[in-house]
């Protein structure tokens, strides 16, 4: 049948020429798209950080190491609530997920019992025969403790990279436990991994009088901890040690301002603390005045200055030997705020720009050499009707960029390929359709009905055939990560568009074309 | 008009099931031979499956890998393996994953900056940890697993059962051949290949559609026909089609091996193998398993079936 309704020629003509439109803006480069008139869109493909340059980075929150913190206060409020309460005790400490306390007398276990169930509410507290009491934190709390400090990381994350000057980086949570952190244009992501790999947890301490030696042989005294110095780790030997009090004066969380700074020619970071801060650190200082004060960060003593007098403005200086870039991302950290827990980095992937580009030449070479080359074959292969084909395949991969462009779909290098594979793949829809019509065209039909049946008797096969390949894409994309999504998107609009071209738009120029000249031979 | 050449002469009554025996013992010694080799040789995993480290640096001047080997080796992270990438001054450096854990990865790679210096240009870093390769591996072969059998059901639903079984066949043949191509030329075998081995397996359902499309076509049409021979005609009949095809789908990914970069070299490897697999077990071994599957012909179901299809 040659007659094609009126509105089916638009809405073909319609699409091809939206795709076209969608398309249009790759052409330039991103300032010229961005200026070009209102009604053409202006999104241009987004390119993965393999073409574009950049750094991807999985880190992983290690709520480990906040769950057995939260365990280990949990400790210290039971050992002080057992003694508020004067109820003797033994081994107190942490047994798995749970803290374990046994309580040598009955009698008093059922009171126990009570005071620890206040000590957390998300916990589950459970009595044994032998007089060990558990208190273990429940799923539930455990759960929603690692979604706080998730929540939390993101945050500083975020505040900690917008500072770095970092355009438009990409910072998720995926999955329960991790944070994706996508860095376009950066090369050289270590500065950025130093950034978000310290938790920047910044403490003041008193330094203790008690006896290092004693705390050296692994005796120190009760409510004191040994801290490595941080300037000696420098020079590769063991770090001097520091005896300090546990007591923490003031925390980096009372900081409001954080500046490098230069003191008598020395890199220093100056801050202020909140009124509380500041009337905390004024109160230690004054009763403190002679002894020397530990800054900590991350465990590490920063300096210990000795307190000449007290600080009353909330202001101070952390003097330390640090360079300059030191002092500028010390006072970032601490600006931005410490983490909840510790991060790892567990998968890295940084691409230059300089290879992204080149990727980009190659994989357009590629195009279009694929291109000419299955052009030429087509042609060889069924003259005139393969000349329509090539016009199918041009316009399919239009409209596939367009799709992209348009989706705001990510193009990887894999991606890439999927594009030059659907090339060479698309044409088999046309290649079904000119069998089947020569097919006819041998048996002795006139040209109309070869052309008729042949098409209406490749369409099931060519849904089949594209439907099957449909699945492995749909599969890859949702199964997939990163660049090899990248294929699965391209392959799977790729087949989609192909289905397009090949029952739409061959089938309307082939009947135009039919229409025009009549004939009564094909040429095929 | 030019009407184009005929690649396949029309009318070939080539007698592809009389030699189905041997295609049979063909594909038994691939699929026996890749399962020795994995076992024997084993897959070459890429840093995706196995974790591990990669780093594409540029000298500024061409490399002397053997001084880099002895600066690098003497860091003590395990075996350095060094190749030069493309150009003279390009190297790609290897390192295993390094025992420790995450962290160790990363410190590592700090190590190897440190002790290549300033003046080297990073193109690119990979680093991927213990968690990491295990969790892509497992996600690998469950886009495998899950692909395979969406096809399989698929090929069920729009045909008699006997035919999904076959197509499956024929579809596991292929893509366990290409991995069997992997192991015997040590490929790196990473997230790209399973992309490939997926588009592989769409490829070659497709590929193996057209042709039982038209066994069920003639099914209907010569009811008496024996079946070798019934089959035979189809696969004539369809042969021009998988020429054709399979040479555009070759086209296309030579340009891409060729002018598409090291990156996608494997991977368009990878494809074109697959796809020759492909159009093989299309003709030669998808078919044959039929003859020994009763087909139901001529029943109600089918004369339905064939009112229905216009």
């Amino acid at each position: 049948m040659t007659h094609f309704p009126a509105w089916k020629i638009a809405l073909i003509l319609a699409v091809a020429a939206l795709g076209a439109l969608a398309a249009l803006p790759n052409l330039f480069s991103r300032q010229t798209a961005e200026a070009l008139p209102g009604w053409i869109p202006h999104r241009q493909i987004s390119l993965g950080l393999d073409l574009q340059g950049g750094s991807h980075l999985l880190l992983d929150v290690d709520t480990g190491a906040l769950i057995r913190e939260r365990l280990e206060s949990m400790v210290e409020a039971v050992r002080a609530e057992l003694r508020t309460a004067r109820i003797r005790y033994e081994q107190l400490g942490i047994a798995g997920s749970a803290v374990q306390v046994t309580i040598p007398e009955p009698a008093e276990r059922a009171r126990v019992e009570e005071i620890l169930r206040r000590v957390d509410p998300g916990s589950e507290v459970e009595t044994y025969e032998d007089g060990r009491i558990t208190v273990a934190l429940t799923e539930q709390a455990i759960s929603e403790r690692e979604t706080a400090a998730v929540e939390q990381s993101l945050e500083i994350i975020r505040r900690r990279i917008d500072e770095t000057g970092v355009r438009e980086p990409t910072i998720q949570r995926q999955g329960r436990t991790r944070i994706l952190v996508q860095l376009p244009g950066i090369d050289d992501p270590e500065r950025v991994k130093r950034l978000i790999g310290k938790t920047a947890k910044m403490t003041f301490h008193l330094v203790d009088d008690g006896d290092l030696s004693q705390a050296l042989a692994g005796r120190p005294p009760p409510g004191t901890m040994l801290l490595p110095l941080v300037e000696d780790q420098v020079a590769g030997q063991q770090p001097q040690q520091l005896l300090v009090n546990r007591r923490v004066l003031v925390s980096g969380e009372n900081l409001i301002s954080a500046e490098p700074t230069f003191q008598e020619n020395e890199a220093v970071v100056s801050f202020r603390f909140d009124s509380v801060g500041a009337r905390r650190f004024g109160e230690a200082t004054t009763q403190n005045v002679g002894r020397l004060l530990a800054i900590v960060l991350d465990n590490q003593v920063i300096s210990a200055p000795r307190i000449r007098e007290p600080i009353i403005g909330g202001s101070g200086v952390i003097s330390g030997t640090f360079t300059v870039a030191d002092a500028r991302d010390l006072a970032l950290l601490l600006r931005a705020g410490a983490l909840p827990a510790p991060l790892t980095v567990i998968e890295e992937r940084t691409v230059g720009a300089g290879l992204g580009a080149d990727s980009i030449e190659g994989g357009k070479l590629a195009g279009i050499v694929g291109v000419i080359l299955v052009a030429a074959f087509m042609v060889l292969a069924y003259g005139f009707f393969g000349l329509l084909a090539i016009v199918a395949v041009v316009v399919n991969v239009i409209l596939l960029l367009g799709a992209l462009s348009l989706l705001q779909a990510t193009l990887t290098l894999p991606g890439i390929a999927g594009i030059v594979l659907t090339a060479g793949m698309a044409v088999d829809a046309n290649v079904l359709i000119y069998e089947h019509v020569r097919e006819e065209v041998r048996q002795g039909r006139s040209a109309l009905s070869s052309l008729d049946a042949g098409f209406s008797r490749a369409m099931t096969t060519i849904l089949d055939s594209n439907l099957t390949t449909l699945i492995a894409g749909i599969v890859l994309y949702v199964l997939g990560s990163g660049p090899v999504r990248g294929f699965a998107v391209t392959l799977s609009i790729g087949i989609l568009t192909t289905m397009f071209t090949a029952v739409m738009l061959t089938r309307l120029m082939v009947f135009t074309w039919y229409r025009r000249t009549r004939p009564q031979v094909l040429p095929i | 008009m030019f009407r184009g050449i005929r690649l396949v002469p029309p009318d070939t009554k080539i007698p592809f099931m009389t030699v189905h025996k041997v295609c049979f013992a063909i594909s038994t010694v691939i699929t026996v031979g890749t399962i020795l080799l994995l076992i024997f040789k084993g897959l070459n995993l890429g840093i995706d499956f196995r974790g591990g480290i990669l780093l594409e640096v540029r000298l500024p001047q061409a490399a002397d890998l053997s001084q880099m080997r002895s600066t690098l080796g003497g860091l003590g992270l395990g075996e350095v393996g060094l190749q030069t990438f493309g150009a003279d001054n390009e190297v790609l450096i290897r390192l295993e994953k390094q025992e420790g854990g995450e962290q160790a990865q990363q410190v590592a790679v700090a190590k190897i900056r440190e002790a290549l210096g300033g003046d080297v240009t990073y193109e690119r870093v990979e680093v991927v940890g213990p968690q990491v390769s295990a969790e892509l591996f497992r996600d690998g072969l469950i886009a495998m697993a899950v692909a395979l059998f969406g096809i399989m059901v698929y090929v069920w639903f729009r045909f008699e059962w006997q035919f999904g079984v076959a197509a499956m066949i024929a579809d596991l043949h292929d893509v366990v051949a290409t991995i069997g191509l992997f192991a015997l030329l040590g490929l790196d075998f990473d997230l790209t290949s399973v992309a490939a081995l997926l588009t592989i397996a769409g490829y070659s359902v497709n590929d193996t559609v057209v042709v039982f499309d038209r066994h069920r076509e003639n099914l209907r049409k010569y009811k008496t026909m024996p079946l070798d021979q019934l089959f035979d005609l189809s696969i004539n009949q369809t042969l021009s089609r998988t020429a054709v095809t399979s040479v555009t789908a070759l086209l296309a990914l030579t340009a891409l091996y060729v002018f598409g970069g090291e990156v996608l070299r494997g991977f368009s490897i990878a494809l074109i193998f697959g796809i020759v697999f492909g159009t093989y077990s299309s003709i030669f071994i998808a078919t044959p398993p039929l003859l020994y599957m009763k087909l139901r012909r001529g029943t109600s179901a089918e004369e339905k079936a064939l009112a229905e299809t216009p």
